[in-house]
């Protein structure tokens, strides 16, 4: 199914982001090869979901790049990263609709779009809520909702911005679950999360970012055992950081 | 009380004998209002959505234009219609003035303001909403109006039946660019005017009970419609 040529690895060279006179993130620069879960950490407000819309595409940089190994992350004319929010977007139809607009979306006829959806549920465990109205499923079955729609659009490159920050622990594991299957499955994820735990559960490899800054890029690890700023030592330790 | 006892048994009659005239009366109302908001949601449901999403220099001033409009007094609106249809006028070569078209074009002129600013409105809201998962999905700019129009749709069908109710209800346009033409342009509002100034109280207040009914239960049926459909697709 995936096509030969790859969007990875992704680089982000130099990249910096201001609003409002205010500058969030400067001078990044990191690169992410195809496989793997990378965490992306820090203190609220230090730039994490900043950055992984920079590199979906939803914003535009200041400065810097975004360089994909094909433009744009397109291959055959498909965007190949997708992306899952904090508060998961429910469109206002069924389960298996939400899967299948976002394969319409991304050009599928509706028959292959159906077909696709419900195989997308299906690998979830998610087919006794197809036909429910996505907009009253619990928190944590429409994240695992939207994961699954993610999923379904085969990307090379999952970005998922604090997928848990909102589930209780058991909704948090299954999600768990499901990441791991991904990764497992050869999708690359970076993933935004709050969750130090978490982090050292999947996590292969950590940013620590903290006030715009890239300040750590290591083995999940290696930084968790030894950080190597004063400052992710203070994060880790739970202190508050300015 | 007279009168409105002899309007329940005249209302009541010219259902039961399905008086031609009146059931001619009645279908015309239905088909120039229902077809004013046919086109009327044709045209004004892009359009509203397309407004939402707009950012242009004065978008705000045509907002509040269009918000204005939804205000407009129906004999303006058909006086205009007239001008512009009337023999010396742009359209007048059409041939439209004192013919149904007419009523339906002065008509959807009414109801348009209405459904572009409501659909403005809901689709606004939604689009907060929608906005950076659409834009994930490469759904950016107009390009994501179907979408949202179809998420919307219980809402906007409370914007058309708005639409429709001001439509039933108004007198001055149609009157104006229809002339109230027996069995040709007479339709349950403009057959009560005549009515009530011939004198003809019962007849008037039939007409009236009857277009009442027909409101609400196009209405009710509207209702009922978007109740299933919201519990189906979830929430507003």
């Amino acid at each position: 199914m995936r096509d030969a040529a790859s969007a990875l690895p992704l680089r982000v060279e130099r990249l910096s982001y201001a609003a409002g006179g205010r500058t969030l993130l400067s001078a990044i620069d990191l690169s992410v090869p195809a496989r793997g879960i990378t965490v992306v950490l820090g203190p609220n407000g230090a730039g994490k979901s900043l950055l992984l819309r920079l590199c979906h595409g939803l914003l535009t940089p200041g400065e810097g790049a975004v360089r994909w190994a094909q433009p744009g992350g397109v291959v055959a004319g498909r965007k190949r990263h997708a992306m899952v929010f904090q508060k998961p977007v429910m469109l206002r139809r069924s389960a298996r609709a939400n899967v299948g607009h976002a394969l319409r979306a991304a050009g599928l006829s509706r028959r292959e779009a159906g077909r696709r959806a419900d195989e997308a549920l299906a690998r979830f465990g998610l087919d006794a809520l197809a036909d429910r109205p996505a907009r009253f499923l619990s928190g944590g079955e429409q994240q695992r909702l939207a994961i699954a729609r993610a999923a379904a659009l085969e990307p090379e490159l999952m970005f998922l911005d604090e997928p848990t920050s909102q589930l209780d622990p058991g909704a948090t594991r299954q999600i768990e679950t499901m990441l791991a299957e991904l990764s497992a499955g050869g999708v690359t994820l970076v993933m935004a999360t709050h969750d130090l735990g978490q982090a050292q559960r999947l996590g292969q490899r950590a940013l620590f970012l903290n006030r715009g800054r890239l300040l750590e890029d290591a083995p999940a690890a290696d930084f968790f055992r030894k950080p190597a700023t004063p400052e992710a030592r203070a994060f880790l330790a739970g202190d508050l950081l300015w | 009380m007279n009168d409105i006892g002899a309007a329940f048994a005249s209302a009541f009659w010219m259902i039961v004998v399905a008086d031609p005239t009146f059931l001619e009366i009645v279908g015309l109302s239905l088909r120039v209002t229902l077809s004013a908001v046919a086109i009327a949601a044709l045209i004004g449901l892009p359009l509203g959505a397309a407004l939402a999403m707009a950012r242009f220099p004065g978008r705000g001033a045509l907002v509040v234009l269009v918000n204005a409009l939804m205000g407009l007094p129906p004999v303006v609106a058909g006086l205009a219609l007239f001008l512009v249809l009337s023999r010396s006028g742009p359209l007048g070569g059409l041939g439209w003035l004192y013919t149904p078209r007419a009523m339906i074009a002065a008509q959807a002129v009414l109801v348009l303001p209405i459904v572009v600013a409501l659909t403005r409105q809901t689709v606004e809201d939604l689009w907060a909403e929608y906005r950076e998962h659409l834009a994930s999905l490469g759904q950016t700019g107009f390009s994501a109006i179907p979408t949202l129009l179809w998420d919307a749709r219980f809402s906007l069908a409370t914007a058309l039946l708005a639409g429709f109710g001001r439509a039933s209800a108004e007198v001055g346009a149609v009157l104006i660019v229809g002339g109230n033409i027996a069995g040709f342009t007479r339709t349950m509002t403009t057959a009560i005017t005549l009515e009530t100034s011939k004198g003809d109280l019962p007849l008037a207040l039939g007409l009236g009970i009857v277009l009442l009914a027909v409101t609400l239960a196009i209405n009710a049926a509207a209702f009922a419609a978007s109740r299933i459909g919201l519990a189906r697709a979830g929430g507003a």
